[in-house]
């Protein structure tokens, strides 16, 4: 008799057990990002009227992005590499067209407030928790840990693509310097 | 075996009994719940949390008949429709928002009554985790509702919050995108924090509030003197009409009476605070609709959370995120690393006395240093050593505890 019920126990035990793992992978599959909002997701700038040390803010994927055209006197203070002659010859920086640029996710790495930029100082600082980088995105100050993200891109002609890995980004990948 | 009184008339107490046991019911869980005497007004901030609970629920009903959770529209449905075309919109909102506020301050006080009175030990272990649950949850239940005018505090607290989860250099992204349902926070955030503030969160903290009041039970609540009473026998002297004699009241009606006389009280200044002041409750920069593009000049969260806040900022990212974490668990296991067998105010255990009061201070400091900008160098310093200060108490407490000598009862 008790055998029975310790079968009739189990089998509901194993059954609901199923159950209630089925339901948690859909639970969690619920919660994923839409495949709309994943797809979204290639934007093009323009950069051939960009000015000098004068930040562009674009969107891309929901998410501000810094296209900041330098000039050739930008002198990044106290940069963590010690690149303090240039910041001309930075690895993180882009060749559009002969003209360098930096282009990053504008969220702060600590916790994604959006820096503001100092073109007198040649510095983003963040408002939120007092982290700042330099021109190339790289950390002057925590608490950041790591340097602005630069995001996927391709260059064609005067133009980037945001959400395409291009040769130029795939170069900036193999030398370590990206994330 | 079930009895049924043919001739009982419907609804009399007879039958009421037979179908209910209501009588059973009154007694076991108002007139015949014991009550110590020794108390004073700090014993009413329980029956005042779970007021304003009520005031929370009723004023959300209301707000919920008009709040549209869709990232275009959420704004101007609390700041446009609720504020000036809803009859007394208006009302419920600040309703709302003063006692999401206060009902921190009371959190509070209620949770420093019981430090100091040592509520937390000797068969009130449960009482302490599930208020402690009860912290969180309301925590989680004011961090959402904050994220439904959307606007520009509500983004970029959001923002910031939600990063958290990327658990610093471990960099889980894919958690922080998949709590959010977007790279950034967006309508299938605004969506699913709408759901956990009008819903799953008040749902658990229904049921957090009845296992609350369920561990109350069986060790009763403490006194000014963390004596130890019997307390079946100090009830039979009640029952049998020697009140003067006995040590504890009924919960109702003479403890409730108490209770709401210190209500009373309180929603004049709650009123009050609803009436002319619920701008405190109300941070100008969420009057800007949410703008992905631009952060706000200075983030900072409700007052109720800046001393833990306090504790992230200061250090670099990853070693900001663990003395947080710290921070959020370690009021939990206050019953276990209080070592001390004493049950007495903190006034008179000698060395937790000090204790107390600097863990008072410094949660003061740590607020008060949360809210100025990261920039200037001297409250910054304050601030980590504020934040040193409250890490270097926890792990002290122990060791403070441990020699402590065994103090009597009432003198």
């Amino acid at each position: 008799m008790s055998d029975r019920r310790d079968f009739m126990g189990m089998a509901l035990g194993a059954f609901t057990g199923l159950g209630a793992l089925g339901a948690l992978y859909a639970a969690k599959r619920t919660w994923d990002p839409l495949p709309s909002i994943k797809a979204a997701g290639f934007t093009t700038i323009d950069v051939s009227k960009a000015e000098e040390n004068v930040l562009y803010t674009e969107m891309w994927r929901g998410k501000p992005i810094f296209v900041l055209k330098l000039s050739k006197d930008a002198k990044p203070s106290d940069a963590p590499n010690g690149n303090n002659a240039n910041a001309y010859d930075d690895k993180r920086l882009i060749t559009i067209n002969g003209h360098k640029f930096f282009i990053a996710i504008g969220l702060c790495t600590h916790l994604g407030c959006i820096p503001a930029y100092f073109p007198e100082e040649h510095k983003f600082k963040c408002a939120c928790h007092g982290g700042e980088f330099n021109m190339a995105g790289e950390v002057l100050k925590s608490p950041p840990p790591s340097p602005l993200v630069i995001p996927p891109f391709t260059i064609e002609g005067q133009k980037l693509v945001l959400g395409e890995s291009g040769p130029e980004y795939k170069k900036l990948l193999a030398a370590g310097v990206v994330a | 075996m079930a009895h049924f009184d043919p001739n009982a008339r419907p609804f009399s107490n007879k039958w009421m009994n037979e179908r209910l046991a209501v009588d059973t019911l009154k007694r076991v869980l108002s007139t015949e719940y014991w009550i110590p005497k020794n108390i004073n007004f700090l014993w009413a901030m329980g029956m005042v949390l779970a007021a304003t609970f009520g005031v929370l629920l009723i004023s959300g009903i209301f707000l919920l008949m008009y709040y549209i959770p869709d990232t275009k529209l959420a704004f101007d449905s609390v700041n446009y429709t609720i504020m000036s075309e809803v009859g007394y919109g208006w009302l419920w909102r600040h309703v709302h928002g003063v006692a999401a506020s206060v009902v921190f301050l009371i959190i509070y006080i209620h949770m420093l009554t019981g430090i100091y009175y040592g509520s937390y030990k000797k068969g009130r272990e449960l009482i302490w985790i599930s208020g402690m649950l009860l912290f969180v949850s309301f925590s989680a239940e004011a961090f959402s509702g904050y994220m439904l005018p959307w606007g520009q505090m509500s983004y970029w607290a959001g923002m910031v919050i939600t990063n958290l989860f990327s658990l610093g250099s471990l960099e889980f992204n894919g958690l922080v995108e998949w709590i959010r349902g977007d790279y950034v926070p967006g309508q299938a955030f605004l969506g699913r924090f709408f759901m956990l503030h009008v819903l799953l969160m008040p749902l658990i903290i229904i049921g957090l509030i009845v296992l609350h009041f369920g561990t109350l039970r069986m060790p009763h609540v403490n006194n000014k003197d963390g004596e130890e009473y019997d307390f079946d026998a100090e009830a039979e002297k009640w029952k049998a009409g020697k009140r003067k004699e006995s040590k504890v009241i009924p919960f109702n009606p003479v403890f409730l009476s108490k209770d709401v006389f210190v209500l009373g009280i309180y929603f004049i200044l709650f009123f009050y605070l609803v009436f002319y002041h619920f701008e405190f409750a109300m941070d100008p920069v969420n009057f800007d609709p949410a703008d992905p593009l631009k952060t706000p000049t200075h983030i900072y969260p409700e007052w109720y959370f800046l001393w833990s806040y306090e504790i992230l900022r200061p250090f670099s990212k990853d070693i900001g995120l663990i003395w947080f974490g710290f921070a959020q668990v370690i009021f939990m296991l206050l019953p276990f690393l209080d070592r001390s067998p004493n049950v007495a105010p903190a006034n008179r255990r000698r060395p937790f006395r000090c204790w107390f009061w600097i863990l008072v201070v410094d949660m003061i400091v740590l607020t008060i240093m949360g809210k100025l900008p990261p920039t200037d160098p001297t409250f910054a310093l304050i601030g980590k050593v504020a934040a040193y200060t409250f890490i270097g108490l926890w792990i002290a407490l122990p060791f403070i505890t441990m020699k402590e000598k065994l103090v009597g009862g009432k003198k």
